[in-house]
């Protein structure tokens, strides 16, 4: 059986972001790239499956500019996938991306599990998996803390609203989005980073996939960074004096209360 | 004018804040607003509903639809739209929302616009904007190739009313579609807190490592409880295992917006911020008068939280019960 992993190479948090003259996106010149952190939980536990079932492969897929989007791949290769496939395609949004992996992973055949993080860190839209597994008519739960596999089925918490939990049970192939808590990824081996530097990895053209132009629904624009904000107000005194000068700024000004 | 579709989220018969959002900024948009509402208690939220914008109320009433399950939900609201056909849905970007609505548009071919805080509908189209990076912008969404367009809203974004108890809308029973299901909902485990989530919360007050030790979180609790908020923590505290992650703020913990969070203890590490930079006020209460969370903050405190956050909740309690 195959295990696949969808994932997404993100602007590390640390990054400061500039927006391009146009405002139709930010400035990539000098940013750190990263694996999407909620990514590497999906890694994770594809790679925990695999080592528990012996004859499965994990493929980790990842769909954007070829040239950058490889080091993520790597990266997942290090941590100990088997194969990578990089469908090479820019401007994309969820939908399209979604199209674009339900595709590979149609032709490529034999999943039984498909793995990603529950969002991307870039534009927080938590989308893409929950898109796929409706083009691959599969099941799909997302923001899952606990996984086990039964084979025809697999048994996943999702963590709800106010700390609960729903303990779902899906029907394989089934789409699993993983939250933190999930299980603590490895870091990559020194040998595991060599071995990942020397696999060939596949290349696809989005163009090959013959995804229609209208299947791209979404559009960012008009970039801005946020409003100058007025400097914090410090409030000075003992603190019987700051509490209670505290409480009336946020009734009589702030009016929050 | 078309139809905007409101998917109207409630708790056992109470509409929930953000969907009475969602009503009342469709109502304003001069669209017939029509209300979906799923589950055995869905008749008890048609009047409050009705006094909040919605010309029709669409009731899928059957106790299948109390718990949430993708594929069911997705069929039902796929049933809803080929019934309503509107050209926009609005949902919150609740826990419900973000994971169901992007399975809708796959199956029905349309446009989403995720974890959006601004909209703009003129007409049958509509605009969204959105954080992206983390806060550290934000962008306009527009769709293309939709001729449905879904925009999923954070909570607590939208202005609210009064409702208007002269108002009422029709009410429509819609037979429930029950499709073979790949997913069982086995069990739905309690959590430990009453309070509203945190992504719902008006106020939030939020706990680091400045607490010292996970004790120290009850003088969080009497505070939250004084202001009827719900308390969070930092990722430090979280994974020192002072509180369960569901209480976590930022990057891999919940993005939140309240109208006030009260950070104690909290220094402010990037990933804290980037989940709460969209809080319309902040309070910053910590002993390192260069802790980062003063640059965000509206106003700050310097001083111990273990002194400052009983004094506090004192005032509180004077100020909100006279």
């Amino acid at each position: 059986m195959k295990i696949f992993v969808c994932i997404k190479q993100v602007p590390d948090t640390e990054t400061k972001i500039k927006i391009t003259p146009d405002q139709n996106g930010i400035d990539t010149a000098g940013i750190k790239w990263v694996l999407n952190p909620y990514d590497e939980y999906a890694v994770e536990e594809a790679v925990k499956l695999r080592d528990a079932n012996a004859g499965s492969q994990v493929w980790v897929l990842s769909v954007g500019p070829k040239s950058r989007v490889v080091e993520s791949l790597r990266t997942a290769l290090a941590m100990g996938a088997d194969e990578a496939i990089v469908v090479n395609a820019e401007n994309l949004d969820n939908y399209s991306t979604a199209k674009a992996l339900a595709e590979v992973i149609k032709a490529e055949g034999d999943a039984k599990v498909i793995f990603s993080g529950k969002l991307a860190i870039d534009d927080n839209s938590s989308s893409v998996s929950q898109m796929l597994a409706e083009f691959l008519n599969a099941p799909h739960t997302t923001v899952v803390s606990k996984f086990s596999f039964g084979g025809e089925n697999v048994v996943v918490e999702r963590d709800i609203e106010g700390g609960a939990k729903e303990v779902v049970q899906m029907m394989t192939p089934a789409v699993v989005a993983a939250n933190k808590g999930l299980n603590m990824p490895r870091y990559a081996s020194l040998p595991g980073i060599m071995k990942a530097k020397k696999k060939v990895i596949k290349e696809i053209e989005f163009a090959s996939l013959n995804i229609p132009a209208s299947d791209i629904k979404v559009k960012y624009s008009s970039f801005t960074l946020p409003a100058d904000k007025p400097p914090v107000k410090m409030i000075a005194g003992d603190a019987a004096a700051q509490t209670a000068e505290l409480v009336k700024l946020l009734r009589d000004e702030a009016k929050v209360l | 004018m078309g139809k905007i579709l409101v998917f109207a989220e409630h708790t056992n018969g109470k509409l929930k804040r953000s969907s009475i959002e969602l009503l009342q900024a469709a109502a304003k948009s001069g669209n017939t607003v029509s209300a979906v509402v799923f589950g055995s208690h869905a008749a008890d939220v048609a009047a409050a509903a009705g006094q909040n914008g919605a010309n029709e109320v669409h009731l899928f009433k059957d106790a299948s639809l109390d718990a949430y399950n993708p594929e069911l939900f997705t069929a039902n609201i796929a049933s809803a739209v080929e019934k309503i056909q509107p050209s926009i849905i609005l949902a919150s970007a609740s826990s419900v929302g973000k994971d169901l609505f992007p399975r809708v548009a796959a199956r029905l071919g349309a446009g989403v616009a995720s974890d959006c805080t601004e909209l703009t509908i003129s007409g049958d189209s509509v605009t969204a904007t959105k954080p992206m990076y983390s806060g550290k912008c934000f962008a306009k969404v527009g769709f293309e190739n939709a001729s449905l367009k879904i925009v999923l809203m954070r909570a607590n974004q939208l202005p609210v009313a009064a409702a208007d108890a002269g108002k009422s809308a029709s009410v429509v029973e819609q037979a429930v579609a029950k499709p073979d299901l790949k997913t069982l909902i086995k069990e739905i485990v309690k959590g430990t807190s009453e309070k509203l989530d945190l992504t719902e919360a008006n106020i939030i007050v939020g706990g680091g490592r400045g607490l010292k030790e996970a004790a120290n979180f009850k003088i969080l609790n009497d505070l939250a409880d004084v202001l009827g908020a719900t308390v969070g923590a930092s990722r430090a505290v979280v994974d020192a295992g002072w509180v369960g992650h569901g209480m976590q703020v930022g990057q891999t913990g919940k993005t939140v917006a309240p109208s006030l969070y009260i950070a104690v203890g909290i220094s402010g590490a990037i990933q804290h911020l980037a989940g709460m930079s969209g809080s319309k006020v902040i309070v910053a209460i910590n002993n390192d008068p260069n802790a980062p969370i003063f640059q965000k903050a509206t106003y700050g405190i310097v001083g111990d939280a273990l002194e400052i956050v009983p004094k506090l909740t004192e005032e509180f309690k004077k100020a909100l019960h006279h």
